[in-house]
């Protein structure tokens, strides 16, 4: 079996764990084992966004340092991938580990970019008969420059009815710390987002990342909508065996 | 106290609820949006075109000094005016005392922001003169009192029911809302202005250092008249506008119109080098251009962010930005709103008063997408945060929050124990039902969001127990 480095983000770690899991699932299944270097802990993105580099810099330097040796890493989320392959050159520069993170970097993918166009596949034998509209999240979208990725991967599941979102790069409002200090603001693109989920006719909304997810899914059971949410590798986790009909971390 | 910021945050909430704002934006975008869709297919290649103007306007403003002295000496040799205004102070004075010498008593102007960046209406009217905005959106806001809501579109959160009973209220005797019947309206009134007025001030789209000429670009054809008909013709213009020959604007025209309205080009094109001269039938017998610097120079002595003067003012991030949509464009409290507004109006006025704008966003980079000369946006609003932070310019509750957090992440011992520590509190809220409440510590997320469903165990517990898992 080939190898994979799993680059899981705090906040998957915390609150999203089974996304980490699917991920996992999916890429053994594929024929990758992973493994999880467990010193990691935060890419230092929410400093970094707040503009506190200084804060985000030793945790640039720390995750260069434990990631340093794998040949892949693979991260279920586009924004912290994002914040490595994009930002860590630019936040190090002028330092001894610039050029390391820069091609460390070359090195990370998000989970459908690694499935699609590193592994090459994209039937992972999934099964989900449920109608699935995918929202794409900004820094897959626009950074990484992923739109295909996950819609030629759920295309390829079997019973899955893939339905169009409307404005569905149309940012969801998360943001990071935007979402807190500028709650107002961050909700109202939120509900725009639930309301657009709930017109597209889908039971299930996806996305490359579960960090948007988490934001959307807080407003749409808020509003007691009946879309919900679900993290792709989720999706792509499932099989025809009965005990995976689970939700990503459905317990209290 | 009331600052920027919190009146900001004030306004910011109020409008976010209003769902009838957010629709009628939703629908002037809408329009806009297929619109420009339409005009950008007719182009080769978009892409090209924007390389391309990205370049027009970074050879320009890399060569800022070079090519303002050309202008100026071609628009002198022409018998025209220049005059460099350090300051809005400066630029205001030189035309009230421009007005008064000339005893002007009517002022028609046509669609301007820098004259809005430098408060002159408010300037004029107060030494008594009687200004006309002749921009059809900008003489519907001038009407309500009202700054521009939108650098392009000025009245675009206004339907036409309240643009008609406005027109009611304020010119009388109206009685549909046919906007051809309200275009008729506003122009018989405006008739009357641009044949009294003695000025006309315009801004320009353009400086064209080659042939020394402004370039001015309307729809309505009232910069025309502005500058036809009053004996003044007043015009003001950023530093920045300037673009080396007349040939750029072979671009340059249509990529503005494309990107500001999904127009192949705008109506009214039009280039003004100078007075009247000599057995000429009709243009202005005195000519100046007001040159603004406002804070520009320091912008651009700043290699990182200097790419920010490329702005040709299309409007195009504003109505990608999901945050104006939002907020709407009166919100943001300045001249120049969404995301170019917070990108450049911490250079303008200052970090100290305006840095909330650069946190404002979340960073989604659908401006960037957008912008027709390429500027970096929503990075560049980045760059203003870790300016804010290292200028000190934070609360310091915040920096000591980071630090405590930094101190935190070094360690994945102390990682963990914070989050064992934060997803015991969210079940702690959940469990004694204050959720969302104000005695909910977490009520800045729970306000608007049912917490997340709280796993008992973390992704890394659940991996050690249990290696691989599938």
């Amino acid at each position: 079996m080939k190898k994979v480095a799993l680059f899981i983000p705090c906040f998957v770690d915390q609150l999203a764990p089974e996304a980490g899991l699917d991920v996992a699932r999916v890429l053994r299944r594929i024929g990758y084992d992973s493994e999880f270097p467990e010193a990691q802990t935060c890419c230092g993105q929410p400093a970094f966004n707040t503009g506190y580099w200084q804060d985000a810099k030793p945790l640039a330097e720390r995750f260069v340092r434990i990631f340093r040796k794998a040949e892949a890493v693979v991260c279920p989320s586009g924004s912290c991938t994002t914040m490595v392959r994009n930002f860590y050159p630019e936040l190090l520069a002028g330092t001894a580990l610039c050029e390391e993170a820069r091609l460390l970097g070359q090195r990370v993918f998000e989970f459908s970019e690694f499935l699609v166009n590193v592994a090459q596949v994209t039937d992972v034998g999934a099964v989900f008969p449920n109608r699935v509209a995918i929202h794409d999240s900004c820094h897959g979208l626009r950074e990484l420059h992923l739109k295909q990725e996950p819609r030629e991967l759920l295309r390829h599941v079997r019973g899955l009815e893939l339905v169009d979102l409307p404005f569905s790069e149309d940012c969801c409002g998360f943001g990071g710390t935007f979402a807190v200090k500028f709650n107002m603001i961050s909700a109202a693109m939120g509900d725009t987002k639930a309301g657009n989920a709930e017109a597209s006719g889908a039971e299930f909304l996806t996305s490359t990342d579960p960090s948007c997810l988490l934001h959307i899914d807080g407003v749409l059971r808020r509003r007691k909508s009946k879309v919900r949410t679900i993290y792709l590798a989720s999706i792509l986790a499932q099989t025809e065996e009965p005990a995976r009909t689970r939700q990503p971390g459905n317990s209290r | 106290m009331t600052t920027p910021a919190s009146e900001f945050l004030r306004n910011a909430a109020e409008k976010s609820a209003d769902l009838v704002h957010r629709q009628i934006i939703r629908r002037a975008i809408d329009h806009y949006n297929q619109a420009v869709e339409r005009r950008r297919a007719r182009f080769l290649d978009w892409e090209e075109a924007r390389r391309q103007c990205q370049d027009i306007k970074r050879e320009a403003v890399n060569h800022l000094d070079r090519y303002l002295l050309e202008f100026e000496q071609r628009v002198r040799e022409r018998g025209g005016q220049v005059f460099w205004a350090e300051t809005s102070e400066d630029a205001r004075q030189y035309i009230t005392d421009l007005a008064v010498r000339r005893g002007v008593r009517t002022i028609v102007k046509s669609k301007s922001m820098v004259t809005e960046e430098i408060h002159l209406t408010p300037a004029l009217e107060k030494l008594g003169m009687r200004v006309y905005e002749t921009d059809l959106g900008e003489f519907i806001v001038q009407l309500r009192n009202e700054p521009p809501y939108h650098i392009v579109t000025p009245a675009m959160h206004l339907t036409r029911v309240q643009i008609a009973s406005l027109f009611k209220e304020k010119l009388g005797d109206v009685n549909s809302d046919d906007p051809q019947y309200l275009v008729g309206v506003a122009r018989r009134e405006l008739r009357r202005a641009f044949f009294s007025a003695e000025m006309g001030i315009t801004g320009a789209n353009f400086l064209v250092a080659d042939p020394g000429m402004i370039a001015i670009t309307t729809n309505e054809g009232n910069a025309r008249l502005c500058t036809a008909l009053p004996r003044i013709h007043v015009a003001v213009a950023g530093i920045e506008k300037i673009i080396s020959r007349l040939d750029d604007l072979a671009l340059l025209w249509p990529v503005l119109a494309t990107s500001g309205t999904g127009q192949p080009i705008t109506c009214y094109n039009t280039l003004i080098g100078g007075p009247r001269k000599p057995g000429e039938v009709d243009g202005p017998e005195e000519f100046h251009v007001v040159l603004l610097d406002n804070g520009r120079s320091e912008l651009l002595a700043d290699a990182e962010q200097r790419e920010v003067l490329h702005c040709i003012r299309c409007g195009a991030c504003l109505n990608a930005c999901p945050v104006f949509r939002t907020v709407g464009g009166h919100t943001y409290g300045t001249t120049y709103q969404g995301p170019i507004g917070g990108v450049l109006t911490p250079h303008l006025r200052g970090l100290d008063e305006f840095q909330h704008l650069s946190y404002a966003s979340s960073l989604c980079g659908a401006c960037t997408d957008v912008c027709p000369v390429k500027i970096d946006l929503h990075h560049h609003l980045l760059h203003n945060r870790r300016n804010a932070v290292s200028a000190a310019k934070r609360p310091w509750v915040e920096r000591a929050a980071f630090k405590l957090w930094r101190w935190s992440m070094l360690n994945s011992g102390r990682y963990a124990l914070l989050g064992w520590f934060g997803r015991k509190a969210m079940r702690m809220v959940h469990a004694v039902k204050i959720e969302g409440t104000p005695l909910d510590p977490l009520r800045p997320w729970t306000k608007y969001h049912a917490l997340p469903r709280v796993p008992s165990n973390s992704f890394r517990a659940m991996w050690r127990k249990n290696r691989g898992a599938s």
